[in-house]
């Protein structure tokens, strides 16, 4: 302030005073930046360096002093462990299963609270709700909602004449995974919905309305303008979901523990057993290091093509 | 006129569908709450009936009595509090003075910040929890909240880093050129002019420090194995063990407490953080 006032800019109209130019910082800046990294470095980066070192060891829970390297073996183990293929497999089902839903929901979601609809508070306001809830709590919750006795949705099915015998939905080999879906995306659905939400509040009204008046209907409309004009946003919302659901941990580990029969042990539930029950350390590691290439080889892959697809 | 009357149909008729759709949602999203109120307020014999009621005959607040009565969850309660609030206040101080710098200049490590905060989102925590559960072996720190709050701070700076940032950008730098002229150093202007005015973020991030270790589990899981030293999650998972419906009843109730704070929260924030998140998934 001192400064400005004691000297006025010329009166003739300078260009303003370029403030915004990045100075170059000195050695008191990167001493401020110093408490943020040591623990960064020391529990975040080492441990993943680490952990990536730890997948070509034999490494084992309390007898880390003979760990010695193995090179590729342990992906060769994880080549032919049948149990892997399939978490993988279920996971791949439920991830790709979530994120189609969760977008599909979410969109039809966004579309309604984009309408000047009556109850659009309050649907705003529940949209939002599921996402602040701590996982471990939505598990339980929605265990309380399956339950084969207690459980409101065998009430609300047999009121409706729908079933005649409860279901046990988390423990039924079939119903598991599709149980278990739901929920995730009850949980994932309201940053899609939101995302989603402030995408269409940026999609040109005149589109649309040109495409009303030679003749598109609503569905014509949605496909043909808005959609496309959504493309960044969807590419950043799905991949960014897939990547989530294929690391999901918590809400499966509360809902069933991988159970019944590993029907819905997702890749984390088993690399986490592999780790902490049994203890192959180097194992586990192994089976992060395959799920991180496999996710980034699908995104890549993915992003790709849509960068590709908008620059046509 | 006919044509007229059948367009004021046809729109009456989307709108009609339109309240529909918005009311399955509205049930989709309410009805697990819902029920879990009503779980919460049962007695063990409406709990029991083998048609389950969804409105409580007889409300009761006995199951919050008697979940407030398990030792086991008043400490674990307790032991998520001080873990929280500790790696919230440890994240912010961590975070605010590098967040300045981040706002103020441009450097590589300014891309390699940004970049940092999009990994931590991505990485499948298998491949960082063991190596970290082997270090924090080295340092003594497994079973104990202090190794806890250590990692809930680490991994919660990253997203801190970057909501701090954005609201620092926006104080106008004029006022700390001002407390330079008048002689403070950088400490000194962060300290007593930045800090002041960021007090708004300084707040949010707060909260979201607070929640996000509030709501922690895997971490958690892995790290405190001693029932003793379990947070509030663990011993509501615990909790649910092969005892049938008699327990529903008090798990439900302190589940629904365990929410309170995350729900709280979110009611305060929910406008501001609209737009963050957007911000997130968009620019990413």
């Amino acid at each position: 302030m001192t400064l400005t006032s004691a000297s006025p800019p010329p009166a003739e109209a300078a260009p303003p005073r370029p403030r915004a130019r990045p100075r170059r910082p000195d050695r008191s800046a990167y001493a401020l930046l110093l408490p943020a990294l040591v623990p960064v470095v020391l529990f975040s980066i080492a441990p993943l360096v680490y952990g990536m070192f730890l997948a070509f060891t034999d490494a084992r829970a309390g007898r880390d002093v003979d760990t010695s390297f193995v090179f590729l073996e342990n992906f060769g183990h994880l080549l032919a462990d049948v149990q892997f293929w399939s978490s993988f497999r279920i996971g791949l089902v439920w991830a790709v299963t979530v994120t189609l839903l969760q977008y599909a929901a979410g969109m039809g979601l966004a579309l309604l609270l984009n309408q000047n609809l009556r109850l659009r508070w309050l649907a705003r306001t529940l949209a939002l709700f599921p996402w602040a809830m701590p996982p471990v709590i939505v598990g339980l919750m929605w265990r309380l909602v399956y339950h084969p006795d207690a459980g409101v949705l065998n009430a609300a099915l047999t009121d409706l004449g729908l079933i005649s015998e409860n279901i046990d939905w988390l423990n039924d080999f079939g119903w598991a995974l599709p149980a278990v879906v739901v929920v995730g995306v009850w949980t994932g659905m309201p940053q899609t919905t939101i995302v989603l939400l402030a995408g269409l509040q940026n999609v040109s009204r005149d589109l649309g309305e040109a495409a009303r008046v030679d003749g598109a209907g609503p569905w014509r409309r949605f496909t043909a303008v808005t959609l496309p004009q959504l493309r960044t946003v969807t590419v950043a919302i799905t991949s960014l979901n897939f990547v989530w659901n294929m690391n999901e941990f918590a809400l499966v580990y509360v809902l069933t523990q991988g159970g019944p029969g590993g029907m819905t042990r997702l890749p984390m539930l088993y690399a986490y057993e592999e780790a902490f029950r049994y203890g192959f350390f180097g194992y586990a590691s192994a089976m992060g290091v395959a799920i991180v290439i496999v996710v980034l080889a699908v995104l890549g892959f993915y992003l790709r093509r849509q960068l590709k697809e908008a620059e046509a | 006129m006919a044509a007229v009357t059948a367009t004021r149909v046809r729109r009456a008729a989307a709108r009609t569908g339109q309240y529909a759709a918005l009311l399955c949602y509205l049930v989709f999203l309410a009805f697990p709450l819902v029920w879990l109120l009503s779980t919460a307020l049962k007695t063990p014999q409406e709990m029991a009936l083998l048609d389950p009621t969804w409105i409580p005959l007889e409300p009761t607040l006995a199951n919050f009595a008697a979940a407030f009565g398990e030792q086991d969850l008043v400490g674990a309660a307790r032991r998520s509090l001080t873990v929280a609030v500790c790696s919230a206040v440890l994240t912010v101080l961590l975070a605010l003075p590098a967040a300045y710098v981040l706002a103020r200049y441009r450097s590589v490590v300014n891309r390699i910040a940004m970049s940092w905060v999009l990994v931590s989102q991505v990485f499948p925590f298998i491949l960082v929890i063991i190596a970290l559960f082997m270090i924090l072996r080295q340092f003594g720190l497994v079973n104990s909240l202090v190794g806890l709050v250590l990692v809930h701070a680490t991994w919660c700076l990253p997203f801190v880093l970057w909501m701090l940032r954005g609201y620092l950008r926006g104080i106008p730098r004029v006022l700390e050129e001002a407390a330079a002229v008048d002689g403070a150093g950088r400490w000194r202007t962060l300290v007593s002019v930045v800090a002041p005015l960021a007090a708004p973020g300084v707040a949010a991030a707060l909260m979201f420090g607070f929640i996000s270790s509030w709501n922690e589990f895997l971490f958690a899981l892995i790290l405190l194995k001693d029932p003793g030293v379990q947070t509030l999650p663990l011993v509501l998972v615990a909790f649910t063990g092969p005892e049938g419906v008699a327990r529903l009843g008090p798990l439900a109730a302190a589940s629904l407490m365990a929410a309170v704070p995350s729900l709280v929260f979110f009611a305060f924030i929910q406008r501001r953080f609209r737009g963050g998140l957007v911000d997130g998934a968009v620019k990413g």
